[in-house]
Order: structure tokens, then sequence, then C-alpha cells
């Protein structure tokens, strides 16, 4: 692999772009494969390119079939948590997310609970939650889970992950802030939207520390990611 | 924080940017109950550290000899483990699947 691949591979990680790396497995020729084009020292017939452009939506890496010792990776955006609150099921979520292979990022404009003291080694904002999100972009391979308990930080944000690509909105709450929660979506004109809404958030696994809470969230996310929503 | 894939790449960049010699290992083919799936990855630099996998860890140790091998030579290179295969017998791929691993140097 030339460093100039390598370096490719690292800045469509960065940026959350979808990216083929297709190699000939006779003698390592490659090249690499976006939307538009492909690039390198190995030129691909049009039907290979094709093909190994139907990959970069599905994520799959495979050998592309019909061509012989074609193998394409296909490197596609990581999975992303993005928790609004900075609150103590926070503190417990975000580095068993980031262990499960989710780039992890905490919103909360509250300097005093989105500290670097409370969360060592996570991605902080203290951007408030509209904002951050617009800036941070709400895609496909992006979860969603609002822990705050305050309107002011957790409104805004299901606002605006309701109409998005997210794979999944997750909300704290009892039954009846989250009731007072759908009235206020409601007069927001989202109505038709607020059954994406997992609350209560997480699979009922029966605990109630915020560790058992943040296992039970984390294991709901990875649910509806590998197995999609249940009807 | 990061991801898998996303640290892997991240430590290949930092091996490169210190003159470390490196390998990348890639799982290009499976048949059976091969526990890694097609394109999953393992680096390795020239004193044996690793990152990622290809397996549930019964063929890593034959993979990061071949990388060494790769790493010296400059030449990629193309391995089968099976329970049919001699070698996978020695090192033990126990699930019983096969899987096909390319072995390649980063420059």
């Amino acid at each position: 692999m030339k460093s100039a691949v390598l370096a490719r591979i690292a800045e469509a990680q960065r940026r959350r772009q979808p990216l083929l790396v297709v190699t000939r497995l006779g003698d390592g020729a490659q090249c690499l494969v976006d939307a538009e084009r492909a690039e390198g020292d190995l030129s691909l017939s049009s039907a290979a390119l094709a093909a190994a452009q139907g990959l970069l939506s599905s994520g799959c890496s495979m050998s592309i079939p019909g061509a012989d010792g074609l193998f394409a990776r296909a490197y596609v955006p990581s999975p992303r948590l993005l928790i609004v609150g900075a609150v103590h099921i926070a503190q417990v979520l975000a580095p068993m997310a980031d262990a499960a292979g989710f780039e992890v990022i905490v919103i909360d404009p509250r300097g005093a609970f989105a500290s670097a003291q409370r969360f060592p080694g996570v991605q902080l904002t203290d951007e408030w939650p509209d904002e951050a999100l617009g800036r941070l972009g709400l895609d496909g391979a992006t979860a969603l889970v609002a822990l705050s308990h305050d309107p002011k930080l957790d409104d805004p944000a299901l606002e605006l992950g309701l109409p998005s690509q997210v794979f999944y909105i997750g909300a704290l709450g009892s039954r009846r802030t989250h009731e007072k929660r759908l009235e206020r979506l409601r007069a927001a004109g989202l109505e038709s939207l607020t059954g994406r809404i997992h609350s209560p958030i997480g699979l009922d696994l029966g605990g109630r520390s915020p560790a058992e809470i943040a296992v039970a969230i984390l294991a709901e996310v990875i649910q509806v990611r590998h197995r999609g929503e249940r009807t | 924080m990061h991801t898998d894939s996303d640290s892997l790449f991240e430590t290949l960049r930092q091996w490169r940017a210190a003159g470390k010699p490196a390998a990348l290992a890639t799982v290009v083919s499976t048949w059976g109950s091969s526990p890694r799936p097609e394109g999953s990855h393992l680096a390795v630099d020239a004193a044996g550290h690793f990152v990622g996998s290809v397996s549930g860890g019964c063929i890593e140790g034959a993979v990061i000899d071949a990388a060494a091998q790769v790493m010296a030579s400059g030449c990629a290179q193309l391995l089968e483990f099976g329970v049919s295969d001699e070698q996978a017998w020695q090192v033990g791929l126990a699930c019983g699947g096969r899987v096909q691993v390319y072995v390649e140097p980063v420059e």
C-alpha cells in the first residue's frame, strides 16, 4: 500500500466520506474508488468499477464478482454517538460506546457539566445542541441520545434529530416526562415522527444505576444499528 | 476517541511517520464459520507490535510472522488457513472455517 493511499483512507475517515480501495491480489496494484471516479495504478473495467461503487453505500468489503482476484475494501463512516447532556449516565456511556467502536461526542452548554475533569479523554462541546448538531451533521451512521432531562437542551436536539437520517434516537425520562415532551414536539409540528424516539430509553435490563442504564442504552443502539427498528 | 478502523490507520500513519516498516493484513476471503469478516485488518510493525485482528486470535501469530517476511522483501503474500491445511492445523483455526489473508507492505 502506497503512502498516498494510506493518507487518503485516513482523510476519508476523518471527513466521514465513504471510500473503497480495490487491490489486485496477483500483483498488489491498487486504486481508490469513490462515487465519482477511480484513481491509482490499477485500472478497472467499467463493469468492475460499477460493482465496486455499488459497495460504497452498503459498506461491505468483498471480492468483486466476475473480476478475478480483485478485492474491494470499503471504508465507510464509523458509527457515531452524540450525547446531549453531560450527566452521570453520559460519564459511563461515553467510554463504553468508545470501546464498542463508536466515535462519541458529548454536547452540553453548561460548563460545570461538560468539563474535561468529569469526562477525561472524551470529545466535548459546550455549544447549544442545535448549534452542535448543525455543525456535526446528522447522517445515517449517527445515533442521538438526549439525556439532560432539561427541555431547553433535549427538545432542540430532538427537533433536529427527528427529521434527520440518524439511525437511532433515544430520550431519557419517565413516562410522564415523555408524555409532556411528546406534547411539545406535536406542537412543534413533529407528530408524525415522534414514534422514532426510544423512550423509555434502552433495552429493558432492569438495572437502575447509571452504569446499568448506560449498558441498556448502548445495547439498544447496537441492536437497532444491526437489526433495524422492531416494528 | 476512535473506532477500530480509524485508530488502526492512525497507528499505521504514526509508525510510518516515525520511519518504522509496517505491513497491513486483510481478510479477503472466508468460508464457513470464520470469526472475522472480509475486510478485517491487522497492522504490524517491524518489532512485531500489532493492532486489529484477522481471526479470533488463532492465526495472528502466523500472520505476524508472514508480515515480517513481507516487510523484509517488500513483496505481498496471500496466505490461506483452514482445517484441511497443515499450517492451519499447527496454528489451530479451531472454528472449522477457512480464511484467506492478504499481507502487503506499507510504503
